[in-house]
């Protein structure tokens, strides 16, 4: 299912997904409509049929990640995506694709919340992606995108991760991102070496092992053996696959940090603070789950003060505080989700300054 | 010497776990005489659900998915779709697929996937010790209708294989039970032509196989098999509810 070109084209965040998970090879696509992630089913309901692949509008949410757990436990590239409400459904598949050690990938296009909340953008979902989300004590990895071309890369980079790690792969990102148009360049398909896949149910032939994919450990030690195997795998996950981006860090005094859509106006407000002569620089998670310790360690041991902006009353400055030394001081600046919440560069100049002054 | 009667290759030379009067043993053996009839057994993918019927891993010599509760019929619809060279069947009890799991039975069925629903009907939750099921008789007790089953607030038992005879998606639905001689041979025949609609890819079928369960009933086996004569066949008739193409 080759679709990557070279050529720059315009398109929505959610719909570079689409066309990412295409290139990526993904078989199935199980979704539920929901705002404001539906043109990830619509696009693929029309592209995916046409390249030999599989669309199922699922009766739910949970219909949707179990479709996902089916056809990943069969051997195929498959994705779902949705939203809070539909996200929160999904957790007992996850749980279970987590448990069954089963790959598959997961888009969440953040919207606010609790409960129903609002179709405007969020970030408050940190919590349910990075630690897992349904019961049982399991990570899955988490991509966060803060650009069209991002969600285009870390969909992709979603299939390799999932496949090479055995475990669902999140993209998180919210409806800022999943809604705006930019340009884009749809690359091939990276050519990654990927672990066969001689786990998967395919009908047990004479002379072949039978193939179970369970989560069901009742064993003397066996549930906590497969914890501890995990654990260690979570561990080469840190080790290798932390990514994340700086900017004019070298020389920052305070040093601002963001993920997603809230990292876009973030680095408008580095640069303002920049031009004023301030030396301030950005660090922004891309995984965050592996949650890039180590850089944060690092930087911390220059620049002692850091400011968290999240379009939540705060979430991954849990992540950041745990990060960085123990004598770095972890500001927060924090607006709600909801119609009207999204920050402008100039409030978080205003934040800046105030923190750097403060400082100095 | 001639022998002339063996385990079905399709199942795994161990013992179950199923308690003494039990027909989930039944049912898997028949189960696997139709895989090992057809020839099918290595293009097999069974889905596991959760109850007794979880173990399924450990007694059919297949590939097994083992489901969330409720949700086989979603995971081998994924299966299927993945892999639709396979032939894919879900075994599943009451609770799982007449309570929690409603919303997904339906709605494969509904899509007509090409794939074989084996529920196993005991009127009880039996792995979570013999709570009322979406099945369970008006009057039953059991431990969470201790006064018995009120149909004016429980509402009256699911009869299945009716109510997915009625989807457009549904090729074959058949009723059968396994307390007697003629009714397991029945039963036999009834399983052998729903894998046969999938063989020869003519659509969505379901048997529903009433199945007693003495210990949370209850009662010791030859009791238990008479209460399905007495009580649950006069609510649940044995048949075909729908055969499209008369296999």
């Amino acid at each position: 299912m080759q679709t990557g070109s070279p050529e720059k084209i315009f398109v929505k965040g959610n719909e570079a997904v689409a066309m990412a998970a295409l290139e990526a090879g993904c078989h199935c696509y199980f979704g539920y409509p929901i705002t404001p992630q539906s043109d990830i089913p619509e696009y693929l309901s029309r592209e995916l049929p046409r390249l030999g692949g599989e669309f199922i509008q699922a009766e739910s949410e949970i219909g949707a990640i179990n479709m996902l757990l089916g056809a990943s436990a069969a051997g195929v590239r498959a994705m779902t995506s949705s939203s809070g409400p539909g996200i929160s459904l999904k957790q007992e598949g996850i749980s279970y694709m987590a448990g069954s050690e089963l790959p598959g990938v997961i888009v969440d296009v953040m919207r606010a919340g609790p409960g129903l909340g609002g179709i405007d953008a969020s970030q408050a979902d940190y919590f349910q992606a990075t630690r897992g989300g349904g019961h049982g004590g399991y990570r899955i990895i988490v991509l966060a995108p803060a650009s069209v071309q991002e969600m285009y890369d870390l969909t992709m980079l979603a299939f390799d991760l999932s496949d090479i790690y055995r475990m669902p792969a999140m993209v998180l990102a919210d409806s800022v991102i999943g809604q705006m148009k930019e340009s884009v360049t749809c690359g091939p398909r990276p050519e990654t070496v990927l672990p066969p896949k001689n786990w998967v149910v395919r009908g047990r032939a004479a002379g072949e092992p039978q193939n179970v994919v369970k989560s069901l450990y009742l064993g003397d030690g066996e549930m906590e053996a497969f914890h501890w195997k995990m654990q260690a795998r979570y561990q080469e996950l840190a080790d290798r696959e932390c990514r994340w981006e700086e900017v004019h860090t070298a020389d920052a005094e305070l040093i601002v940090t963001a993920f997603g859509s809230t990292s876009r106006i973030a680095k408008t407000a580095v640069a303002m603070a920049r031009e004023a002569g301030m030396k301030v620089g950005l660090m922004r998670p891309i995984t965050l789950f592996p949650f890039p310790k180590k850089a944060y360690a690092a930087l911390s041991e220059r620049c002692k003060l850091f400011l968290d902006v999240e379009l939540s009353t705060g979430q991954m400055i849990d992540d950041v505080r745990l990060s960085v030394a123990r004598d770095a001081d972890v500001a927060f600046y924090g607006r709600p989700p909801g119609a009207g919440s999204l920050p402008t560069p100039e409030e978080l100049f205003e934040q800046i300054k105030k923190n750097y002054r403060a400082a100095a | 010497m001639k022998q002339v009667f063996t385990r079905p290759e399709s199942l795994k030379d161990v013992s179950t776990h199923f308690c003494p009067g039990c027909h989930h043993g039944s049912v898997h053996r028949l189960v696997a005489e139709a895989l090992d009839e057809f020839g099918i057994r290595s293009e097999t993918i069974g889905v596991a659900s959760v109850g007794c019927s979880v173990f399924l891993y450990g007694y059919f010599d297949v590939d097994v998915i083992e489901a969330p509760h409720g949700r086989a019929p979603a995971v081998a619809t994924g299966a299927k779709r993945a892999r639709p060279d396979r032939i894919v069947f879900t075994y599943q009890g009451d609770g799982d697929l007449a309570a929690i799991g409603m919303s997904e039975i339906i709605h494969a069925a509904n899509r007509g996937e090409d794939i074989t629903v084996i529920f196993v009907n005991n009127t009880t939750y039996g792995m979570t010790g013999g709570q009322m099921a979406p099945t369970t008789l008006p009057g039953q007790k059991t431990s969470t209708s201790p006064y018995g089953r009120d149909t004016s607030k429980d509402g009256s038992p699911f009869k299945m294989a009716e109510l997915l005879s009625n989807l457009d998606g549904v090729a074959f639905s058949a009723r059968v039970a396994l307390n007697s001689p003629k009714n397991v041979l029945n039963a036999k025949k009834m399983i052998k032509t729903a894998f046969r609609y999938q063989v020869e890819k003519k659509g969505f079928s379901f048997i529903e196989a009433l199945a007693s369960c003495p210990t949370n009933w209850g009662m010791n086996p030859l009791d238990a098999n008479q209460r399905v004569t007495d009580e649950m066949i006069p609510y649940f008739p044995l048949g075909v509810y729908k055969n499209t193409a008369n296999l």
